[in-house]
């Protein structure tokens, strides 16, 4: 308990200054790469991630594996060797990132319009640069990006974002690796902000039932925040790449 | 030869952008509702859900009477009959070859609907069939011409044309299908000394001038013994730069464009093309010519 007590100061600021309803400072670029179909970059706090996105095209590797009415999402998830405190012994394989790249593939096969690509594959591959908390949440929104800019048909973003429980009472949004490893029960939501659906919801540890709302609703809010941000990120990229093709090929 | 390595930190990075100041149209995100009302036809890149009409993709919005589409600035290569594209041999099958053309799935060249050598007018007999990896085989490029759309979204391709075939020697360069400006004709003799062929698929073709007065059915014929005098391949090497350059600040690509990117580049040498202020400056430089001849 006196652990927990240390999330929140008297004056309810967190370890990293902020606010508990506030999230960490995100920054995206999209278009990072020329040879994939889309990619993109994300930051959040000092979470750093990359994704790529290649497709929709032929299956490859045995056609069998080929659906006739949907595309297959295939999803890699990888941490580089160099992104945590101890040097990981692989980027990939190991049981904790074939973990996430289910979850990653669950999120974004909700969203994504794959009825309208037959026979076909979408690949999205993300990389961990940089782990400080929030991986999942961050890759999340990083693959949106990159979906977005492969000019793949979405439903609507898709959006993750954790939340947490100071003090047994007041809830947190965004957490980062400190606050994760001083404790407290974690809630990773991934959800479509515009129409509240939750596509993934997983819990680190159990916390009594009463907070459950209260929590899940600070995760809700966070996604909808996110959602804001990685719009307009959109926006501007759409602007500038239409300003400099004279929006040729749009009219 | 003592050989110059730029090397940069990321904080060093030139923008690319080259963007001009100037009105642009609404932009539409994915799962924003476009309209409310019914009367609208839902056309590409939207969907219909709870009867709102609603954005798949971001794009800008294009309308035609009563259909609503919305347009991505960049996909994969959505192909049309006509089109002409530039593709690699992946699989020799029977009776046909698969191609690969940036697109959804892999086109399809027929046995078919190509020219082979002697004579147009000739049957295709089962030896033709035996001997298809010898006209065309795997890691081959081609130019061809989308001859018709499946239902499932693949293209059917064909070269009966004494333009289209077999390509042979030249510079391949992949860009993004989007910045392929649809043009009258997609191949172009520069006067500057070198073909260029602006696939729609967004490969683009880059060859010493080719001589059209050869007969008919050399669309096979690769010749790799001749020898491309070292001009004509800086001249290649100097184009293949430009077009980097000007996909790199996503400008659209089509023989002014190119005519432009060129000239501006000649201050540089071909290497120096390649670093990232270079580019820049000569998108830059040909952006704003490309704004002059408008203008006037």
């Amino acid at each position: 308990m006196s652990r927990n007590r240390d999330l929140l100061s008297k004056i309810g600021l967190r370890l990293d200054g902020r606010r508990p309803d506030e999230l960490r400072r995100i920054r995206c670029k999209l278009g990072v790469f020329t040879e994939p179909d889309g990619s993109a970059y994300l930051e959040q706090g000092l979470t750093k991630v990359l994704a790529a996105v290649y497709g929709p095209h032929q299956v490859r590797g045995g056609r069998s594996k080929a659906q006739h009415d949907t595309a297959i999402i295939n999803c890699q998830f990888s941490m580089a060797v160099f992104s945590t405190t101890d040097r990981k012994k692989r980027p990939r394989g190991d049981r904790k990132s074939t973990e996430l790249s289910m979850h990653l593939q669950q999120a974004l096969e909700a969203v994504i319009k794959s009825e309208l690509y037959p026979w076909s594959q979408i690949d999205v591959y993300v990389e961990v640069l940089h782990a400080d908390g929030g991986i999942y949440t961050a890759c999340v929104n990083a693959a949106t990006l990159a979906l977005i800019d492969a000019g793949i048909p979405l439903k609507e973003y898709v959006c993750a974002c954790t939340a947490s429980l100071a003090n047994n009472d007041v809830p947190m949004i965004d957490i980062s690796h400190q606050e994760e490893i001083i404790g407290g029960p974690t809630l990773t939501v991934a959800a479509l902000p515009m129409s509240g659906k939750i596509v993934l919801m997983e819990m680190s540890q159990r916390f009594h039932m009463d907070h459950l709302e209260k929590v899940l609703n600070k995760a809700l809010q966070g996604c909808k925040d996110i959602r804001q941000i990685l719009d307009e990120a959109v926006r501007l990229h759409v602007r500038d790449i239409g300003s400099s093709t004279g929006w040729a090929n749009t009219s | 030869m003592p050989q110059k390595i730029q090397i940069r930190l990321a904080s060093h990075r030139v923008s690319t952008s080259v963007a001009v100041n100037q009105r642009y149209p609404k932009i539409f995100t994915p799962g924003e509702v476009i309209t409310s009302q019914n009367e609208f036809m839902r056309g590409h890149g939207t969907y219909e859900e709870n009867s709102d009409l609603k954005a798949s993709v971001a794009g800008v919005r294009q309308q035609v009477n009563n259909l609503i589409s919305i347009r991505p600035l960049k996909s994969r290569y959505n192909g049309e009959v006509g089109d002409v594209v530039v593709g690699r041999i992946t699989e020799v099958q029977q009776k046909r070859w698969k191609v690969a053309t940036n697109s959804r799935l892999d086109s399809v060249l027929l046995l078919s609907s190509v020219n082979l050598p002697g004579g147009e007018l000739r049957r295709r007999s089962a030896e033709d069939e035996h001997m298809m990896r010898q006209y065309l085989q795997e890691g081959d490029l081609i130019s061809a011409e989308v001859q018709s759309v499946y239902s499932d979204g693949s293209l059917s391709l064909h070269t009966r044309s004494f333009k289209y075939g077999k390509l042979s020697q030249g510079v391949l360069v992949k860009v993004f299908p989007s910045l392929i400006k649809r043009s009258k004709t997609h191949f172009h003799n520069l006067p500057i000394g070198a073909s260029v062929i602006l696939g729609n698929n967004g490969f683009i073709w880059i060859c010493p001038i080719i001589n059209n007065s050869e007969d008919g059915a050399s669309g096979f014929i690769q010749n790799l013994e001749e020898v491309v005098p070292r001009q004509d391949r800086e001249t290649i090497g100097r184009i293949r730069n430009c077009i980097l350059s000007l996909s790199q600040s996503k400008m659209m690509l089509y023989d002014t464009s190119i005519l432009y990117a060129y000239e501006e580049s000649l201050k540089y040498t071909v290497p120096e093309l390649l670093v990232q202020e270079a580019m820049v400056d000569v998108a830059i430089l040909t952006q704003q010519r490309l704004c002059m001849l408008e203008d006037t």
